[in-house]
């Protein structure tokens, strides 16, 4: 038995972007939230050091600044317009959240506290600025909670532990969504005038993320093979602080505080390298950073690490922290409790008297569904649009983050765009009809389901998945070149051929996380797929995309997005055969590409 | 190290009553209990059913009794729980209908979060410069713990009044209330405490601090209880 719904505007994803969403589009239009976690469950939650908006509570700041650190950092790949609107909106954004009741610190004057981020600078590069308003280390837990409480406020209707496997798209409108209720197994047709796309990231393709297990990009992939194009998935930021081995995300806030990175000589390496921002540079550059000095064999005793040193002696000898003064472990203790806690918990280190062992983790999407600033989901590489489909939030692609996103940014994405998103399906919604529905819109998901729920074959999806995850993290992370990644990509379409022969144990209704987890597997390794062929492509190294054989970023040839287009769109199922790939040229208004230096 | 997991199996699909399976699982003692469930769901038997996310401790999805104690599995490490050789026991969290294996119905947690009015009321004008509402480091220090809870229900299941009467709002949604009523820019903290004051609200609580024992985020559950018993029993909230 299938169940039909009927709402104006469906949201599929409950972080930041979607419940921001929500909260403005349910002013007007009949709105639905549908997300395969419990809402305070989304990765959202999980951003620690803060959100940036140059409110200048603490110092001097503009929102030019913003905007450009925003450019620089993306190395030149961000449209500019929509930089302009990122960091012009950040201010009235934050202060939203603060009337939401969202608790930020404070300054002894009750303004909201701020602190230094990489990447963020005063006087276009000059030196770092305190920029990034924050709630301790859980910023994200409490934008999350603070527009949960909101939703609750305003009886937002949620459709928790909904697992979205399709969209309903046909002559280039979407209809709506097919969803199974993961509870009872049932599957239930939501028709809708506006979908918007909110499910975060797909950092689940590598070995080392911080990304959670839930992250495996299923709307994403439903788009690709409905031939909703995707845009920039060769930049796939990795965060140089994950815990050794485990990739949980060591917040940046803990450099902004004064941590510096120390590698197997005891020497403050990245005063080399970056000579003004120093540990501070944005992550990009860390993360290639770390990887060099393992390969020069200056890893802790010549393994694959370096550590993270927030010990307040060592903060203190460098004179690292803001303004050079002396800080107390009380003090850390109090500025990065969560992350002070996971040192301890997880690594099993002391951090106020030991360095803590850090790589990098594979942490954010800068590419995604590709939209303009209200949202709107383009349905090629010129002028068109989806009609009724949106996105936002790490799922989108606006494109602010460019080659590169800066720390506190993807906060401010969710916020501005989940915003103006909302705010567009509302008037989207006021204007269209309900576009028809196909008959039986749920048959195709349907026949996936049942086909992997009966398969008999011999591989197991924990297996391929592994698989998937090792080759992904060794060909295609910090440094890539042709050999390496054609050799994933050949990697991965084989794994899509054995994907066919998966069998699972469960073959139940009620809370199957076992067919579902290997319907998560279909979709990364479709997205997998058109990670590697888009940085085959682009012979160029630019922002988090670093190609050894192609040391230089080429302006000429490459100051362009990369369109992907599945080659053959195909529903429900894996896309197989060629991603076909177009190109998009990159807006410029303020800012003329200059090299990057920090 | 070899380890048994000891694993509560209930699918109302196909079970009559909830029974223990076990599974041998070879580990690093530096591993989180998730990580070795995963080695059950993904190698030896996919039928396992358990809420994850995040695996670090912060989205809440993946508290369980774990040898009679409630924990997040992602946030305890094979070696702190169990020896070489030895055995761990795993339960879903206890006072709620299980659903299937490890994952519980939430939606009666879920409904005493929302009596609390979870969210801050304050209707009287913005700031005219269009800028944040003030507030001192003291004031915004005043209600900070209530705001590390990640509504994983670790207390509310470990509560004994809980336990005997589910209508019972329980110690998550009183850190809640607290969060709230503790929080200078609200202005609903009558009506909220007035939801604490009924027969099922915080004079359900009897002080056991199983609730403090089980928070996976060191929230002084049982203390913040108190502070909203002193609010109602002397009519001031200081």
């Amino acid at each position: 038995m299938t169940q039909h719904h009927q709402f104006e505007a469906v949201i599929v994803g409950a972080g930041g972007a979607g419940l921001m969403a929500a909260l403005h589009a349910a002013r007007s239009a009949k709105v639905a939230v549908i997300s395969k976690l419990y809402p305070t469950r989304s990765h959202t939650g999980t951003a620690q050091g803060g959100i940036a908006a140059a409110l200048a509570n603490m110092e001097e700041d503009h929102w030019e600044w913003h905007m450009y650190d925003t450019v620089k950092g993306g190395d030149y790949l961000v449209d500019q317009d929509a930089a302009e609107i990122l960091a012009r909106e950040a201010i009235e954004a934050v202060i939203e959240l603060e009337h939401m009741g969202l608790p930020f610190d404070r300054t002894p004057d009750g303004r909201i506290e701020q602190r230094r981020f990489g990447g963020h600078t005063a006087e276009h590069g000059k030196r770092p600025v305190m920029r990034a308003c924050k709630s301790a280390d859980r910023t994200g837990h409490m934008i999350l909670q603070t527009l949960f409480q909101n939703c609750v406020k305003q009886q937002v209707t949620f459709f928790d532990e909904y697992f979205v496997a399709d969209l309903i798209l046909e002559d280039n409108v979407c209809r709506g969504v097919v969803a199974m209720d993961i509870a009872s197994g049932e599957m239930h047709v939501f028709h809708a005038k506006a979908v918007m796309l909110a499910t975060g990231g797909f950092g689940r393709m590598f070995k080392v993320t911080s990304n959670a297990h839930s992250l495996t990009g299923d709307p994403v992939a439903a788009a690709y093979r409905r031939g909703v194009p995707l845009e920039d998935m060769e930049f796939f930021q990795f965060h140089p602080t994950g815990i050794y081995r485990m990739g949980i995300l060591l917040s940046e806030a803990a450099r902004g505080e004064g941590g510096v990175f120390i590698n197997g000589q005891g020497e403050r390496f990245m005063e080399r390298y970056a000579p003004t921002m120093k540990d501070l540079a944005s992550r990009d550059v860390c993360s290639r950073c770390i990887y060099l000095e393992v390969k020069a064999g200056r890893g802790i005793g010549g393994k694959d690490y370096v550590y993270l040193d927030i010990r307040p002696e060592t903060i203190n000898r460098y004179k690292s922290a803001p303004g050079g003064r002396t800080v107390t472990a009380h003090e850390l203790e109090t500025k990065l409790p969560d992350i002070i806690e996971m040192m301890r918990i997880y690594q099993g280190v002391e951090p106020m008297r030991e360095p803590v062992p850090i790589q990098p983790t594979a942490h954010y999407a800068m590419g995604g569904i590709p939209t303009d600033s209200s949202g709107r989901v383009r349905a090629n590489e010129g002028p068109g649009f989806v009609t009724g489909l949106f996105a936002a939030g790490e799922s989108a692609c606006v494109s602010v983050h460019g080659a590169n996103r800066l720390g506190t940014n993807s906060l401010v994405d969710l916020v501005v765009f989940g915003r103006r998103g909302g705010r567009a399906m509302a008037r989207f919604c006021q204007q269209a009809a309900f576009a028809p529905l196909p008959a039986d819109p749920q048959a195709a998901v349907v026949a996936e389901l049942e086909r992997i729920r009966a398969n008999t074959g011999q591989e197991k999806a924990g297996a391929l998945r592994a698989e998937m995850q090792a080759i992904m993290m060794d060909n295609v992370s910090v440094f890539r070149d042709a050999g390496l990644i054609s050799a994933a990509q050949a990697k991965v379409r084989e794994l899509k051929e054995r994907f066919a022969h998966v069998q699972i144990d469960d073959k139940g209704r009620r809370f199957n996380t076992d067919l579902l987890e290997a319907f998560e597997l279909g979709c990364l390794l479709d997205l997998a797929d058109v990670t590697a062929s888009s940085a085959l492509a682009r012979t160029e190294s630019r922002g988090a995309h670093s190609r050894e054989d192609y040391p230089q970023r080429d302006d000429a040839n490459w100051l362009k997005h990369t369109f992907a287009f599945a080659g053959q769109p195909s529903g429900a199922g894996l896309a197989m055969g060629e991603v076909r790939l177009a190109y998009r040229p990159v807006v410029v208004t303020k800012f003329e590409p200059k090299e990057r230096v920090y | 190290m070899k380890v048994t997991l000891k694993i509560k199996r209930f699918n109302p699909e196909a079970d009559q009553k909830p029974h223990w399976e076990s599974y041998p699982v070879e580990v690093e003692p530096t591993e989180r209990l998730l990580d070795a469930l995963h080695q059950v769901k993904w190698f030896q038997d996919g039928t396992l059913a358990l809420r994850r996310s995040c695996a670090h401790g912060i989205c809440g999805s993946d508290t369980m009794r774990i040898n009679g104690g409630n924990r997040l599995a992602c946030k305890v490490l094979m070696q702190d729980i169990v020896k070489d050789g030895g055995t761990v026991t795993v339960e879903p969290m206890l006072g709620l209908k299980v659903i299937k294996d490890l994952i519980v119905d939430l939606e009666p947690f879920f409904a005493h979060y929302r009596s609390v009015m979870p969210y801050v009321v304050n209707d009287e004008a913005l700031p005219e410069d269009g800028r944040e509402r003030l507030q001192s480091p003291e004031a915004r220090e005043r209600f900070d713990q209530g705001t590390k809870c990640i509504l994983c229900a670790a207390c509310t299941t470990a509560c004994p009044s809980f336990w005997s009467n589910s209508t019972y709002v329980g110690p998550a949604a009183i850190v809640q209330a607290h969060r709230f009523i503790f929080d200078d820019r609200d202005r609903a903290t009558d009506e909220r405490l007035a939801v604490l004051n009924e027969q099922f609200g915080v004079w359900r609580c009897r002080t056991v601090f199983n609730c403090t024992e089980a928070c996976p985020r060191d929230i002084p559950v049982t203390q913040l209880i108190g502070e909203v018993k002193r609010a109602l029993a002397t009519g001031r909230v200081e």
